[in-house]
């Protein structure tokens, strides 16, 4: 019974044996998997550059035409698209290049997408992953605020934080963003809810971190995935909510301006200059399109179990 | 004169589950009852019984990772249940935890050299960086894993590979007492040996004291010198390896031996049918007097009137269960 | 490659040259390679093997079960029939009626949403025909024999009000309702205590005895399979490695394989200070080894082993194994290493 007690090292070498076999290949972190998973979806890879190129004209853009966006162009106007003018888009009623609009429109609801986008994610994960993970009383208290905030009509409180902010533009959609949170926090603390449950987040505290470290380091980085997927959907419900703010006029205002603004002078002149709404309605169409299908090629690359 | 090193006087750890309506009123499940035993240095204590035993909440509340509701855990002579959220995160270096399942207890977005090397930045946060990856890459070795893994995510590795960073991220700072749980029963039976054994050696090495925490007794004799058998909670019986095993004092313990398969067509046809039925019952609701009499093949009235205490029934060899005379008499199944 | 005789018409199931192929971004997994295995009638054969070794995928590809990125070659009779080469509704008529499988999780076969009755009556109902009423009455039976307690009680309820054991008997008896001529079990008690595991194994025990239903038992636990098969397979990499009767494998087992696979098993019954492992673990089925697939983890292992694989050669009547060196008689010299090394148990 004791046979080994003279043998250890014949114990430690045949018994206890190595198991270093190498994965092949380079390290894969569960990241880097992702995107290699969406380096093959194809019609994810083509939105990507689309988007790419709507995102680079719209900063590049501007500087490249020899019109700029609020200058009036005194020999043409209601002009239509035409090559030879050099207004490849037309010009509006007051003589504006469109183009140059356009691509300002688009700089302006991209900023302020991704403002309230940024706004949205930082606020939604930390409130929800610290939500979820403190659990109990903490977590009813912060859900049910989250909940009254749902409540708010939401265009009675765009107008309040109009009388707030007046016409900065830029702090009302971070304003925005602070209203979007919501469904993030909800979907973090979800997750959060499965993830404290988790083996890995016990050894944590089984070593002796402490709750904010585990939040920070366990916690928020397994929350890409559905965060990720999540902020991709919020960019589109956002330039679509600017563009529907400044269609009733609450959003951007002259002589700046926005697609939803462009789009919505476009729809006054409809039957007499065509293309004042199909240019703006095609590029925020297009730029919708390509960020859904981001998104979904998001959502499958970081949940392959899901398809 | 072997040191006590850690003792558990009468822990209890209550979970309060919500009631089945709103208004009703909220269930209390005792998870653990009244449990208490002491280990001595270099100990292997094996803790035995059937899901739902309360085996694995146990093993936490002694560390704290779940709060006891009652008694305390005393550890070199200070209780741990006393101590503030701080001093306790201080005590964690010397006490460890080996899970289950090995991929579940890594985190998926951190590299081998991370997971490793988290429990010793708590532990030893003045070691420098290049400190802390020597360390690290000195455990990889002693567990049988390739320092040049370092780099590598835990999805990348086989079960009992993943099982290995789990053990080195347990040892990694020197700990005393390791709490294993069921640290080899989502493996293969070939790589379970693997496992078990490198255990062993590791406890010999670093003079470690483990709990060792399994529903599967063959692994359980393999490795402890005592063995505690819960049942709803409760200590049934608990004593020194060789007699638990050769003549339990317990009918449970008796029929969990009964139970458990042997790997030899001759004896394994000649044994009789398993004398257990049906599941254990509810812990939210257990049964009068002596918990195990609805499913003992010996019970008799008096085994619901009172909770049979645990009486010696041999040397450091303790059983709950009024006619422990008679189970031992009937030669074992077990030699 | 046939050694064995085979006798195809009186095996209930005859797996002839049966391979299995994955098709994956990596590569292509040889996750069953030219197989030959019977079942005869009322027979418990044991499949046993590490995970990965194919002995699931096996059974699934019978079932018709595989992903959408398997190929499957070779034949699969059944009475008969090749399996392999039946519509999707022919062999849901042989599936369920005449051979039928229990899973190592039993919520999968089992409708989370659907109470236990409903679930055995139609089983009942699409096999058989009958009527409702009927149906439910058979069922109940069936619950009452594989000893599910208060049947009546149970057979209202749903399947999370059940215990992991009391589902794992529901899904035996949904599959011994047509009275199939074979059950496949995969793993059915691997997630199952030591306790119920006995109670489900005396139960499969007593169930082929008394209708003479076949058994196939997959599982990684040799210890599970001693006191219950006839014939036990084992597989590694895909492939047989040995084939015997029960109590020869135990006693005397051929392969260095199945040697080590039963020195890994602790036991209940005696002291140790230690099991042996297997080093090493199971091959890469993208790349396997060249040779006898098992040389890299092989002590006994000599060149001829590295360069060519041994086929499965009849050893002694009834039995088979794929070595070049099997331990055919106890006087040879490996026959001696392996023997001596058992002087590791206590």
């Amino acid at each position: 019974m004791t046979l080994y007690v003279g043998k250890r090292e014949a114990l430690e070498d045949a018994f206890i044996g190595r198991d270093d076999e190498m994965p092949r290949g380079k390290p894969r972190s569960v990241t880097r998997d992702a995107m290699r998973r969406l380096r093959a979806n194809k019609a994810a890879m083509a939105a990507l550059f689309v988007f790419a190129f709507i995102v680079l004209a719209a900063i590049f853009g501007p500087y490249l035409i020899p019109y700029d966006y609020e200058t009036p162009d005194w020999n043409a106007f209601t002009a239509p698209p035409s090559i030879e003018s050099g207004h490849y888009f037309g010009t509006d009623q007051n003589g504006r290049d469109l183009l140059a609009r356009t691509l300002y429109g688009t700089r302006v609801s991209l900023l302020v997408a991704l403002i309230a986008t940024a706004v949205s994610v930082f606020v939604g994960v930390l409130y929800g992953a610290v939500s979820g993970f403190a659990g109990g009383r903490i977590d009813a208290a912060m859900m049910r605020f989250v909940d009254v905030m749902y409540a708010l009509p939401y265009i009675l409180f765009v107008i309040l934080l109009m009388v707030m902010f007046g016409r900065n533009v830029f702090l009302l959609f971070a304003a925005i963003g602070l209203l979007e949170w919501l469904t993030m926090a909800r979907i973090v603390r979800g997750q959060t809810l499965s993830l404290k449950e988790k083996e890995f987040v016990e050894a944590a505290r089984a070593a002796g971190v402490s709750s904010f470290p585990i939040i920070l380091r366990h916690i928020v980085p397994n929350l890409v995935g559905p965060v990720v997927i999540y902020a991709s959907l919020t960019i589109p419900e956002i330039v679509i909510t600017e563009s529907f703010l400044s269609y009733l006029g609450f959003g951007v205002q002259e002589p700046l301006t926005s697609l939803g603004t462009l789009i919505s002078e476009g729809t006054d002149a409809i039957g007499a200059a065509d293309w004042l709404l199909f240019f703006p309605g095609g590029v925020l169409v297009t730029m919708l399109l390509a960020l859904a299908f981001i998104g979904d090629g998001l959502r499958d690359a970081f949940d392959p179990k899901d398809r | 004169m072997a040191e006590t090193l850690l003792s558990v006087e009468h822990l209890s750890t209550v979970f309060s589950l919500r009631g089945r309506s709103l208004f009703a009123p909220n269930v209390e499940l005792k998870a653990v009852s009244d449990v208490s035993f002491s280990l001595e240095k270099g100990e292997t204590l094996g803790i035995v019984g059937e899901s739902g035993c309360g085996k694995s909440t146990l093993g936490r509340s002694i560390l704290r990772l779940i709060e006891p509701t009652e008694g305390r855990v005393v550890w070199q002579g200070k209780s741990l249940t006393d101590l503030s959220a701080g001093e306790m995160r201080k005590a964690r270096r010397d006490l460890s935890i080996i899970f289950q399942d090995p991929v579940a207890s890594l985190d998926p977005r951190m590299n081998v050299g991370q997971i490793i090397a988290e429990p010793l930045k708590v532990a030893e946060p003045s070691l420098s960086r290049k400190e802390r990856r020597e360390r690290v890459e000195k455990v990889m070795e002693e567990v049988g894993l390739a320092p040049e893994m370092i780099n590598r995510y835990p999805h990348e590795f086989s079960g009992g590979q993943a099982q290995r960073i789990g053990i080195a991220r347990a040892i990694v700072t020197e700990p005393k007492l390791i709490v294993c749980d069921e640290p080899v029963s989502a493996l293969d039976v070939s790589i379970q040996a693997q496992i078990v054994n490198l255990l062993k050696a590791l406890k010999q090495r670093m003079g470690l004291t483990l709990i060792f925490i399994s529903h599967d007794l063959s692994v359980v004799r393999l490795v402890s010198d005592r063995i505690l058998v819960l049942y709803l909670g409760r200590v049934v019986e608990i004593g020194p390896r060789r007699d638990v095993f050769a003549n339990p004092g317990h009918p449970y313990t008796k029929a969990l031996l009964a139970a458990a398969p042997i790997p030899d067509p001759k004896i394994a046809r000649q044994r009789e049918k398993t004398p257990l039925r049906g599941d254990p019952p509810s812990p939210i609701d257990p049964p009068s007097g002596c918990a195990f009499r609805t499913r003992c093949p010996i019970a008799r009235d008096v085994c619901a009137e009172e909770r049979p205490p645990l009486a010696e029934v041999g040397a450091g060899h303790h059983a709950a269960c009024l006619f422990w005379e008679e189970v031992r008499a009937d030669p074992a199944i077990a030699g | 490659m046939v050694m064995a005789t085979r006798m195809d018409t009186q095996a209930l199931l005859a797996l002839s040259d049966y391979t299995i192929r994955f098709t994956t971004p990596d590569g292509t997994v040889k996750a069953v390679n030219g197989l030959d295995l019977t079942v005869e009638p009322g027979e418990t054969v044991a499949v046993v093997g590490e995970s990965g070794s194919g002995k699931s995928q096996t059974f699934n590809g019978v079932f018709g079960l595989l992903a959408g990125n398997a190929e499957t070659s070779g034949e699969a009779l059944f009475e008969g029939r090749d399996l392999l080469k039946l519509s999707p509704r022919e062999l849901d008529k042989v599936r369920g009626a005449d051979m039928a499988m229990v899973f190592q999780d039993p919520m999968t076969a089992l409708n989370p949403a659907m109470k236990i009755k409903h679930q055995l009556a139609e089983t009942l109902k699409v096999h058989k025909g009958l009527k409702r009423r009927e149906a439910e009455a058979q069922a109940l039976a069936m619950l009452k024999t594989v000893g599910i307690p208060e049947a009546e009680r149970r057979i209202e309820q749903y399947p999370h009000q059940l215990s992991g054991g009391m589902r794992q008997r529901v899904v035996i008896a949904m599959a011994l309702l047509c009275r199939p001529k074979l059950i496949v079990a995969d793993e059915p008690t691997t997630a199952l205590d030591v306790t119920i595991q006995a109670q489900i194994l005396d139960l499969f025990r007593d169930l082929t005895a008394d209708a003479g239903t076949a058994l196939v038992l997959i599982t990684h636990d040799l210890g599970v399979v001693a006191g219950i098969a006839d014939k036990v397979v084992v597989m590694y990499a895909g492939r047989i490695v040995e084939e015997a009767g029960v109590d020869a494998l135990f006693a005397r087992p051929a392969m260095p394989y199945t040697a080590a696979l039963i020195r890994s098993i602790p036991r209940v019954d005696r002291d140790a200070e230690a099991v042996e492992p297997i080093g090493g673990r199971p091959p890469d089925l993208i790349h396997p080894p060249s040779g006898c697939p098992f040389h890299p983890r092989c002590r006994f292992a000599e060149d001829k082993c590295r360069r060519e694989r041994p086929p499965l050669a009849e050893i002694e009547p009834g039995r088979r194994a794929a070595c070049w060196f099997p331990f055919i008689d106890a006087t040879s010299a490996t026959g001696e290493a392996i023997r001596s090394s058992e002087t590791l148990d206590g």
